[in-house]
């Protein structure tokens, strides 16, 4: 009798998700794939409580009077929204969900170098969590995410120095993440897995994690400071005692503007997968898009000095960082022209997973074109926090970074539940997402532009139909987002069985079960092939 | 690994150069001579622990590329705020050399 | 002749995958440390180019006998460091014991030290924001001065604190006869971040305390 050779398991295996049972199982793991599941609920988390103070503030600007809370209630909802979104969402998302749980698989690894440094990355993001959203509760901070000083050490008086040391241990956590990425991709590489074999998304974190070491620990000693000269009333920051706000600044945007590459590159990365798995092409020259990570995440360091254009910086460093700013484009539109290149003449098939890819390549462009606009003194002047900032960083943030994680999300579900999502509840998602994340912020673009300041709950009549509109957006962007968290949890109880490889990529990750066994490959594989290898894969039928 | 006598003469150097340095911060050497020699002979002794004590003369070159990142990246910090700061005065030096 | 089995964790294929990457492990952690006291220095720099008089001044409120001695009571215990992976290297286990206390032993001298001197700069009433009262010509500036010295001699102290906590730890595991010429790796890369403390320590040391002797 001819067995026909099902391709979804017949019955119980023993994989991460049920070698052990149990809270304490799960809370003491060292198993980098299910601390990424620790992590995704994690942040899932905090994405809502974030989300749910932009829901508030969105509320309030759909009239110019303000009318739904009092001024200094709106500051601590922006504040709030930037904290949460920043630091306990953006930064972790993709390296501490998707990063832990394929970084080992890409490369033929059991798992990555420091599994106990791994768990306590992420209770370090819990407890952090638990003071930031403490301090909200208590009544939050009115600082803006920026902590600009002296208001943030001597003038506020709202929950600073909660909320700081609650950043301090998100930020911890994230250089702890980014040491077990590069210590990993460095040494525990498969026989055969040379440099220019690795997967982009690799390359990508390994460039998120060279900024995670590089920058985090500055701004934590730099929120140190201030929380210094808050308790102990120095004079670092301070004026008044000779201290220097703008020194501040400085050492604030030092690791802040890396960090938004933090949060770009790792989405920069799943595009990379995306593009090629859904168009069954190689990458459109691999080393360059493998090289603009790192230029991207090396250039990111010299042109923080963008953000303090109108701060007092003198005009000769303000033309240096604005030259270097130009510049920091370019890698990143390598990327764009690569990931085009590769879709053109290949084989497409518009997956959820490429939609959002495409979503970010489109909504990327533009952020990252109105970026250059910024970086240009003169008009930086004019547009300098106005709603013109808001509208660059959210369509890089969200229609670019959040897109990219998404889209991973929905690529690598069956790998990491071993069920499939529902295709059509998905690609509608991401078409409510797309609609109303640009109804949310283009109009923001052009009241930017217009004049309207940020961090006003209050605006002139004239700026309400685009503020309306923005709010409109909001929620259908809202909804948006809810949608695939019902449909993912559904589906791990009652979606398809997955194979090993329902998407037919190339990755080494999709070469084992789903889920993968506890110890991820029952031997050690010896890499042989190039990396999206789609041409011979076909011709092999 | 480094031999016993090796580390005594390492740990010699760095106690001879402590005595030196604060020996020498009593003369002045006009200017800013007392803060280069300072500086000097601190980063001797840093490179002094650095090579021989962590044994970074002898680790791989990938250990020293990432020694190397760090004091690197540490420069960048403070070269390009610096320029900032020492080049605040130039607007005003420029606006009364015009007017 | 049997191999000895080394102690490998599982998901590393063998000790040599393992040593290197806690190597360069604890070097990447110690490159945050790099730009985290980082941060500081810049800080100090930034000031001590506004503010040369007062800083130069400030300075020389420091004691400079204390410091020096401290200096030296750091840089001899990066000796018994050394000396301690020596010994764990050639299996000695009592001189290993012996350097890891010494360690210790000058650690808490230099912390005793330490905090003298802060007992000392209270008394004086040179601790900004506490009781700050300073008869030089420009007490603000000076006060910027004073809080970068606490600040970041307070920051190395703690790290000597945790450094101190650590090589106890060691203590005990080598007391149990843990480590061996074929394991001591702890040992080593513990060394690493004593070291790293002591290289701060010895650029703080001019320049918070030799600042303005020559004047």
């Amino acid at each position: 009798m001819k067995a026909e050779k099902l391709d979804y398991p017949t019955e119980p295996r023993r994989h991460y998700l049920n070698a052990d049972y149990g809270v304490m199982s799960w809370l003491f793991t060292v198993d980098h794939k299910r601390i990424a599941l620790l992590y995704l609920g994690t942040i899932t988390v905090m994405f809502f409580i974030g989300g749910a103070a932009a829901v508030l503030f969105r509320l309030e600007l759909a009239t110019p009077q303000g009318d739904v809370v009092i001024s200094e209630t709106y500051n601590k909802l922006f504040s709030a929204h930037g904290i949460i979104m920043v630091f306990f969402f953006l930064i972790p998302s993709i390296p501490a969900t998707l990063g832990n749980f394929l970084v080992p698989m890409m490369i033929g690894a059991r798992d990555l170098a420091f599994p106990r440094l791994n768990l306590l990355s992420w209770y370090l993001l819990v407890i952090g969590a638990v003071f930031a959203l403490g301090a909200v509760l208590a009544g939050g901070v009115d600082t803006g995410w920026t902590f600009y000083t002296p208001y943030s050490s001597v003038y506020s008086n709202t929950f600073v120095v909660v909320t700081i040391i609650g950043v301090f241990l998100a930020g911890f956590s994230s250089i702890l993440t980014g040491l077990n990425f590069i210590v990993t991709i460095h040494t525990m590489r498969a026989p055969g897995l040379t440099w220019f074999r690795l997967p982009l998304f690799i390359w990508a974190h390994y460039a998120t994690s060279m900024i995670n070491l590089l920058g985090t620990p500055v701004v934590a000693i730099t929120l140190g400071l201030v929380v210094l000269e808050g308790v102990f009333g120095l004079g670092i920051f301070n004026p008044t005692l000779g201290g220097d706000p703008v020194l501040f600044q400085h050492l604030f945007w030092f690791y802040s503007h890396p960090a938004v590459y933090i949060m770009v590159l790792p989405s920069m990365g799943v595009v990379s997968e995306v593009i090629t798995c859904f168009s069954r092409k190689r990458i459109f020259s691999y080393r360059f898009v493998a090289f603009s990570s790192i230029a991207i995440a090396v250039l990111g360091f010299l042109v923080w000095g963008h953000h303090m254009f109108v701060s007092g910086q003198s005009l000769y460093a303000s033309m240096i960082f604005s030259l270097l700013s130009m510049f920091v484009a370019i890698p990143s539109a390598v990327k764009v022209f690569n990931w085009t290149a590769t879709l053109y003449g290949g084989s497409i098939s518009y997956a959820t997973p490429l939609l959002y890819g495409l979503g970010f390549i489109g909504l990327f462009t533009v952020g990252g074109l109105t970026g250059v606009l910024i970086a240009s003194l003169g008009v930086n002047v004019h547009v300098h926090d106005t709603y013109f900032i808001v509208a660059h960083f959210h369509y890089i943030m969200v229609g670019g970074a959040l897109m990219g994680y998404l889209g991973g999300l929905h690529y690598w579900w069956p790998k990491i539940s071993g069920r499939i999502y529902p295709e059509g509840w998905a690609k509608f998602a991401a078409l409510i997402i797309f609609v109303g994340f640009n109804l949310t912020f283009f109009p923001q673009f052009i009241l930017g532009y217009l004049g309207m300041p940020r961090r006003y709950h209050v605006y002139p009549e004239e700026f309400q139909v685009l503020n309306v509109m923005s709010s409109a957006g909001a929620s259908i962007l809202g909804i948006g987002y809810i949608i695939p968290m019902i449909y993912l949890v559904w589906s791990m109880r009652y979606g398809k069985p997955a194979g090993a490889n329902p998407w037919g990529s190339t990755g080494l990750e999709w070469q084992t079960p789903s889920p993968p066994p506890t110890y991820n490959f029952e031997k050690t594989p010896i890499i042989t092939r190039e990396v999206y290898d789609y041409r011979k894969q076909e011709s092999h039928g | 690994m480094i031999s016993i006598k090796g580390y005594l003469a390492v740990f010699v150097a760095l106690l001879a150069l402590t005595a030196l340095t604060t020996g020498v911060a009593f003369i002045d050497l006009g200017g800013i001579g007392n803060v280069a020699v300072a500086l000097t002979i601190a980063v001797i002794k840093a490179v002094l622990v650095t090579l021989y004590f962590m044994h970074l003369r002898y680790s791989s070159r990938l250990t020293m590329v990432f020694a190397a990142a760090g004091i690197f990246w540490l420069g960048i910090m403070i070269a390009l705020t610096l320029s900032d700061y020492l080049s605040r005065d130039w607007v005003s030096r420029v606006e009364a050399v015009v007017n | 002749m049997a191999e000895v089995p080394r102690a490998v964790a599982h998901h590393f294929d063998d000790f040599a995958q393992q040593h290197e990457a806690s190597t360069l492990g604890m070097w990447a952690f110690l490159v945050t440390e790099i730009m985290f006291f980082g941060g500081m220095f810049l800080g100090y720099l930034i000031y001590r180019g506004s503010y040369p008089g007062a800083f130069a001044e400030a300075s020389n409120h420091m004691d400079i006998i204390l410091g020096t001695i401290n200096t030296a009571v750091l840089i001899a215990s990066s000796l018994t460091v050394v000396l301690s992976v020596h010994a764990a290297h050639e299996d000695k286990q009592k001189a290993l014991l012996i350097f890891l206390a010494l360690t210790v032993f000058l650690g808490l001298v230099f912390l005793g030290i330490k905090f003298t001197e802060y007992a000392h700069k209270f008394d004086e009433q040179l601790f900004p924001g506490m009781n700050f009262r300073y008869d030089g010509e420009n007490p603000r500036h000076a006060a910027i001065f004073f809080s970068f010295y606490f600040a970041m001699t307070g920051l190395h102290a703690l790290h000597m604190v945790i450094g101190i906590g650590i090589f106890l730890v060691l203590m005990v595991s080598a007391w149990r006869g843990r480590y061996s010429k074929h394991y001591f790796t702890p040992v080593e890369m513990s060394g690493l971040y004593w070291h790293f403390v002591d290289v701060v320590w010895i650029f703080l040391f001019p320049l918070f305390y030799l600042l303005g002797r020559h004047s």
